[in-house]
């Protein structure tokens, strides 16, 4: 296959180009939240996360602390005596019934209209077929004759198997890396078909934001969009558990800006 | 006392048999408690080393310890016979035992069924286990066993179907008797209005059980069919859809997690007031609490899956029904907390786990919250942020709230009072354990590791580790409980008939341990 060959060396640029722009990320909060992303849509997932994050904490201090304060002041070692007599109060029962409704709705609101955005397919530039199979992925171009397959790197399936001997620290992207990862331009709306041949998987690169599931027999769709500032690539793996080799099979983008993507898509098509 | 004549009056043929027979032919709800809650906790062990396993396979990048197909099925085991073998036959004993002691009966209305349904599950679980012992090992596509990925199970397909049909007719028969039980045989004055509220929970839960479970017995039987007879209804080369199986499941699957919780809600409404000294607050508020969780766990199933692709109406009523089962939970927690409020609190062992549970199982809910928001979920699905929520809810949550009601009812089955030094350790290595195990799995999954892998990128190793050793410490603190068991069923000081201080309820009434049969004659009610 002289596609494969050909284009190894492009991951290897972009990843590094990536790992570049990506570390300052990297070394706060990357390790214990959800990756702000790369996309419109993975933004607006972050902040509604932290919107929800910061809600919750708020609840906790107010619930956790009235909790709190009962055990400490109404110890029995302190001598409390019992108020057996406090059974009801119909204006708290209500208003602790009432106001976590309207909270919740409130909460619930702002999905409304992001769920349309990311269900709206129009003005996409690019589609991209995606098929799950046991245990790789294939991506084609729809109406541009690309097509290939994408499979865990050698370097990762050899340090991955039992008693290999080699140590996974000493992997570069250790079962995040792909012989062939899927190129698409920055900054352009991309439809994704989601579908697979075998058993359910599910494509999922957190940066996007996004994950679906690709079922055998149907086709789902999903969009992407990667910043036109943010070339790069990308890594996630496969979200839904889809037998033996499920944590082995993980995706690689690489985000190009348009031109060089066009050139890329070119040399493809003429090799293809 | 209605206890006191019972002896004279009736005889020996009343005792129970000697040795192994006993078990095999007891009718008492007290013998038929007793076996299921030793079998729970058999298989708590037993599932609980599939899970240490897990946690040690992860305590570094790469494969150390088994195959990733090993792997698959350990995950898969762990969760059927926690949920199914651990965490429901408890409450089930639990519910056998205390029922009847709550409503003032002489034993379950259909002892024979009772019986019946414990040796049900018992074979069922030994259908199970076996599996992993058939060529092509255990099942080993998740306890979801969605399709197409089920029907790639090898000889331990029917047979885990099998084991699952025998399950089910178990928990059905169980919640029928339970159903006929409390609404037939209460004792005299005892309204419903006036029941105990771990009795309430029960009936809620019994009519859950039977809604639901013929339900997955009918999915997993069309499993079958498309296994052996070539039906389509999960293949979509013959017109099926694999989808569907996913509602089917999450329609028996939601009510489940209720099923699994509402007696937990039940037990903390028990153990709250005793040691607050204080009657619940807000009782009617909490009944209707659990009729109306109850009653959302049908229609909110769809939000485990959607990352399916649901029409955008689906999606928005998944979420918006999900969050509001958080305004009856929320109401539950907030009566727990005012009735600790102005009461007169102490620290004993069934309390410390409940107040446990009331700290820990909120933050399962806020997790909760957070999922049920789906453009989020997009984000969170199939992570470790999952797998921490339910962790969450379900042990500090439902396992703590079965071991605070061990700590509660144990004096009143043995007749004997319990090491509280080994309790108080066994509670504060447990509580702080749980939390090294799972809050770092938060991180995990908002990180971006997803579920269900026995090897992981790198950069995840840390915090792996620390669920790990958080994992070997719960799974070895939980030894502690065992032995406190077993000394306690042994000897030790004698328990009195109250037990606790401020004991409110029937089953304080009658003598500790409690006798072999009770309320022959219906107590009175003040």
């Amino acid at each position: 296959m002289s596609i494969v060959k050909r284009n190894s060396k492009l991951p290897a640029t972009a990843g590094a180009l990536a790992a570049l722009t990506a570390m300052p990320a990297l070394a706060d909060w990357s390790r214990l939240n959800m990756p702000k992303g790369v996309s419109e849509l993975s933004r607006e997932i972050y902040d509604m996360h932290m919107i929800m994050v910061w809600i919750c904490l708020g609840i906790a201090v107010v619930t956790f602390g009235a909790m709190i304060l009962a055990m400490i002041r109404f110890r029995k070692s302190k001598g409390a005596v019992a108020d057996t007599k406090l059974l009801h109060n119909a204006r708290l029962e209500a208003a602790w019934t009432l106001v976590p409704t309207i909270i919740l709705i409130a909460m619930a609101i702002p999905s409304v209209d992001k769920l349309i955005k990311i269900e709206d397919m129009s003005g996409s530039r690019l589609t991209v077929k995606v098929t799950g199979y046991q245990w790789y992925w294939q991506y084609e171009y729809l109406g541009k004759g690309v097509s290939f397959y994408s499979r865990l790197a050698r370097t990762s399936d050899l340090a991955r198997q039992r008693g290999s001997g080699i140590d996974p620290n000493t992997v570069e992207n250790y079962l995040l890396e792909v012989d062939k990862p899927l190129v698409v331009p920055t900054g352009t709306k991309i439809r994704l078909l989601l579908t697979a041949n075998d058993v359910i998987h599910a494509w999922w690169v957190p940066d996007f934001g996004m994950k679906r599931d690709a079922i055998p027999g149907f086709m789902n769709e999903m969009w992407i969009s990667v910043d036109a500032d943010k070339p790069g690539t990308y890594r996630g793996k496969c979200a839904e558990l889809c037998g033996a080799d499920h944590g082995f099979m993980p995706i690689v983008v690489v985000a190009m800006p348009p031109a060089e993507f066009e050139a890329w898509l070119a040399q493809q098509m003429a090799t293809e | 006392m209605a206890h006191g004549n019972e002896a004279a009056g009736h005889g020996d043929h009343h005792g129970p048999p000697k040795g192994f027979t006993r078990w095999l032919t007891t009718t008492n709800h007290k013998d038929i408690g007793t076996m299921y809650l030793v079998f729970s906790l058999t298989m708590f062990l037993i599932s609980g080393l599939f899970a240490m396993l897990i946690r040690a396979e992860l305590f570094q990048p790469g494969l150390q310890l088994v195959d990733p197909g090993f792997y698959n099925q350990l995950t898969t085991m762990h969760a059927l016979i926690m949920v199914f073998g651990a965490v429901m036959p408890a409450t089930v004993g639990l519910a056998n035992w205390m029922v009847p002691l709550q409503i003032g009966a002489a034993d379950m209305a259909l002892p024979r069924m009772n019986l019946f349904s414990f040796w049900l599950l018992f074979f069922a679980f030994m259908l199970l286990i076996s599996t992993l012992f058939v060529p092509g090992g255990a099942p080993a596509s998740g306890w979801t066993l969605y399709p197409p990925l089920v029907l790639q199970t090898g000889n331990a397909f029917p047979m885990a179907v099998f084991a699952i049909h025998l399950m089910g007719a178990s928990s059905i028969m169980g919640a029928i008797n339970i159903i006929v039980t409390i609404v037939n045989m209460r004792a005299p004055g005892m309204t419903l209005l006036k029941m105990p509220l771990f009795s309430w929970s029960w009936l809620i839960t019994a009519y859950l059980l039977i809604a639901v479970m013929p339900v997955f017995a009918g999915g997993v039987t069309m499993l079958l069919t498309d296994y052996y007879f070539h039906t389509s209804f999960f293949n979509a080369a013959g017109g099926g859809d694999p989808v569907l199986f996913q509602h089917v499941f999450w329609f028996f699957g939601h009510p489940e997690v209720y099923i699994m919780i509402l007696p937990a809600f039940g037990i903390i409404s028990e153990i709250i007031p005793t040691f607050s000294r204080k009657p619940i607050f807000g009782y009617e508020a909490m009944v209707y609490a659990i009729a109306s969780i109850g009653f959302l766990s049908f229609i909110v199933w769809a939000h485990h899956m959607f990352t399916v692709g649901m029409p955008l109406a689906g999606q928005l009523f998944f979420t918006l029904s999900t969050m509001l089962i958080a305004v009856p939970t929320g109401v539950k927690i907030f009566n727990w907390t005012a009735t600790m409020w102005r009461g007169s609190i102490s620290f004993e062992p069934p309390m410390l786990f409940a107040l446990a549970f009331l700290f820990l199982f909120t933050i399962g809910g806020f997790s909760g919250l957070m999922v049920a928001i789906v453009p989020a979920d997009f984000q969170y699905h199939d992570t470790y942020f999952v797998v921490a929520h339910f962790h969450y809810v379900l042990v500090p949550g439902a396992v703590f709230a079965i071991m605070a009601a061990v700590y509660y009812w144990l004096p009143k089955w043995t007749g004997h009072m319990y090491d509280m030094t080994i309790a108080k350790w066994h509670f504060w290595l447990t509580a702080i354990f749980v939390n090294v195990l799972f809050f770092p799995q938060h991180f995990l999954g908002l990180a971006g590791m997803q579920r269900r892998i026995p090897d992981y990128p790198t950069q995840f190793t840390d915090w792996n580790m620390v669920s790990s050793i958080g994992g070997f410490g719960f799974g070895l603190s939980q030894l502690l409980f065992v032995w406190l068991i077993i000394r306690c069923v042994k000897g030790g000081e004698r328990a009195t008939a109250g037990v606790w201080d401020w004991p409110h309820g029937l089953e304080w009434t009658v003598p500790s341990p409690a006798p072999y049969h009770t309320f022959e004659k219906a107590p009175e009610l003040h």
